[in-house]
């Protein structure tokens, strides 16, 4: 499917770190729209291994910032076509996507989303129990007697996608166009020279480039210390689980951020739940015993009859997270060196609209307009992007 | 980590504690620069380590000061927390169980 290279060039126009989704995607739209090809993409692991693979696939639009929906807005528009642009069967599903309320003042937060996302011209609407009971009969309207549900932010647009396979679509079309995947070399250091970014040492040897693009998730903080940035970026794991497939029972993609769940049901008939975060800071991917105690219970409280149901697999990633909830994208304070990061618990869903804007950022030298509000200077200036309330569940 | 040593109850699950980030210093609000203080409220030390961190045995209410190895999740020492009022405690000072609170009748 990839092109193989014995080994690393001397330099390049571009060096992107991370062959995820996202740093294959600013490869790809760098390639295709600005004609940029000299492209290296390193990955320390392999193509698409990181959060790319362990993400629960969920795409929507559903936020709270002005400028947080326009952004995924975007990337949701860009979704729509990427298959046929591809030429490969990315299980695109659009579902429909239902964030429960079970409090008054949950459902105080899914009218203010509704109505920034209709200004938007999103497709979302607060609705009322009924109408969540008529679109998922089999819950238990009560949960379990008690988180009673009150209505739900119903945002019709959202879907669900085979993550692997969009990691595998921007990869093939960016190997196609030129540019070079490396997996298993790592990045060991970056050389800067009065301010600016001109090279990068790996594990396969030293590479001479103006600019490098930094899309590793969960490792953000570890390449930062190499160009002695500082961020507000925590990494706490986040786990994930699938059950056994079974029949199709569940279309609609269903999040409840009071008991903290999100779950859909993929084409195989496995569902695919995820939770909050693990409660403290750690740079491994182990499971835990009390994600899946905790995940299941809650599960049970909105579905009693999946109680026979048994469990397959569990696995954690590495969340980049920040204190509003939104991403740190773009320019830095060291030339020649873009960021994108500061993806949490979200960054799935944003894969394509990310390749778009960095491409460009990269490009040009300068910031796209749809990435402004997440600038790297916001912090400095206390101008946050509040993403909090339109997280899943409540981290 | 599936135990943590607290220094008032000693050795109890892991799930009985809660985290309070890691133990930073304040710069002096009335003297600091704007940048300096930005730099305090948000900035973490992102990377993998051995750090300093609150915790809290949530059943005791009792506030604590683990050094853990983020890479590892081991918990390397835990020390109360008057062992960080002037500066932070090196490893092997206190470990484990504190020594009995003295001055009170036990």
């Amino acid at each position: 499917m990839f092109a193989r290279h014995d080994s690393l060039q001397a330099g390049y126009d571009v060096v992107i770190i991370g062959a995820g989704g996202h740093g294959l995607a600013a490869a790809y739209y760098l390639a295709r729209d600005h004609g940029i090809r000299n492209v290296a993409v390193l990955d320390k692991g392999y193509l698409g291994g990181g959060n790319t693979g362990r993400n629960t696939t969920i795409i929507r639009s559903n936020y709270l910032t002005p400028e947080g929906v326009k952004f995924y807005d975007e990337s949701v528009r860009l979704w729509q076509d990427l298959g046929e642009d591809f030429d490969l069967n990315l299980f695109y599903s659009t579902r429909g996507h239902y964030t429960l309320a079970h409090t008054d003042s949950a459902m105080r937060t899914m009218r203010w989303r509704a109505e920034v996302n209709k200004h938007y011209g999103v497709r979302s609407e607060a609705v009322d129990a009924a109408f969540v009971k008529r679109g998922i009969p089999s819950i238990d309207m009560t949960c379990g007697g008690h988180a009673p549900i009150l209505g739900a932010l119903f945002h019709e647009p959202g879907a669900i996608a085979r993550h692997d396979a969009v990691a595998w679509g921007y990869g093939r079309g960016a190997d196609r166009r030129g540019v070079e995947i490396h997996q298993q070399t790592e990045v060991t250091g970056i050389r800067l020279q009065g301010g600016r970014v001109v090279g990068v040492d790996t594990t396969r040897g030293p590479i001479a480039t103006s600019k490098v693009l930094c899309a590793v998730a969960g490792f953000t903080p570890r390449i930062l210390d190499m160009v002695d940035l500082h961020t507000p970026i925590y990494v706490h794991p986040l786990q994930a689980m699938v059950s056994e497939p079974v029949k199709p029972w569940l279309d609609p993609i269903i999040v409840s951020g009071s008991l903290h769940v999100y779950v859909s049901q993929t084409a195989r008939g496995e569902l695919v739940m995820g939770a909050s975060l693990d409660p403290y800071e750690l740079h491994a991917t182990r499971p835990t015993l009390d994600f899946v105690e905790g995940l299941a219970s809650h599960m049970l409280d909105m579905f009693p009859f999946l109680s026979e149901v048994k469990v397959n697999r569990q696995w954690a990633g590495l969340a980049d997270m920040t204190p509003d909830f939104a991403p740190i994208m773009g320019v830095t304070p060291v030339e020649g060196f873009y960021l994108d990061a500061g993806w949490g618990t979200w960054g799935f869903k944003a894969t394509p609209v990310c390749g778009k804007t960095m491409s460009h950022t990269v490009a040009t030298g300068r910031n796209h307009p749809l990435i402004e509000g997440f600038g790297f200077d916001r912090f400095a200036r206390y101008q946050l992007t509040g993403e909090k309330g339109a997280a899943s569940v409540g981290h | 980590m599936k135990i943590m040593v607290c220094p008032l109850n000693g050795p109890r699950p892991v799930a009985e504690f809660a985290y309070g980030g890691e133990v930073r210093r304040s710069p002096d609000p009335n003297t600091c620069s704007d940048a300096e203080w930005s730099s305090y409220v948000f900035n973490r030390s992102g990377s993998p380590g051995a750090k300093y961190e609150w915790w809290c045995h949530i059943a005791s209410g009792f506030w604590f000061v683990a050094l853990r190895d983020t890479t590892r999740d081991v918990v390397i020492a835990t020390f109360p927390a008057e062992a960080v009022r002037r500066g932070l405690p090196t490893p092997g000072a206190t470990v484990g169980p504190a020594p009995a609170i003295s001055g009170g009748a036990a």
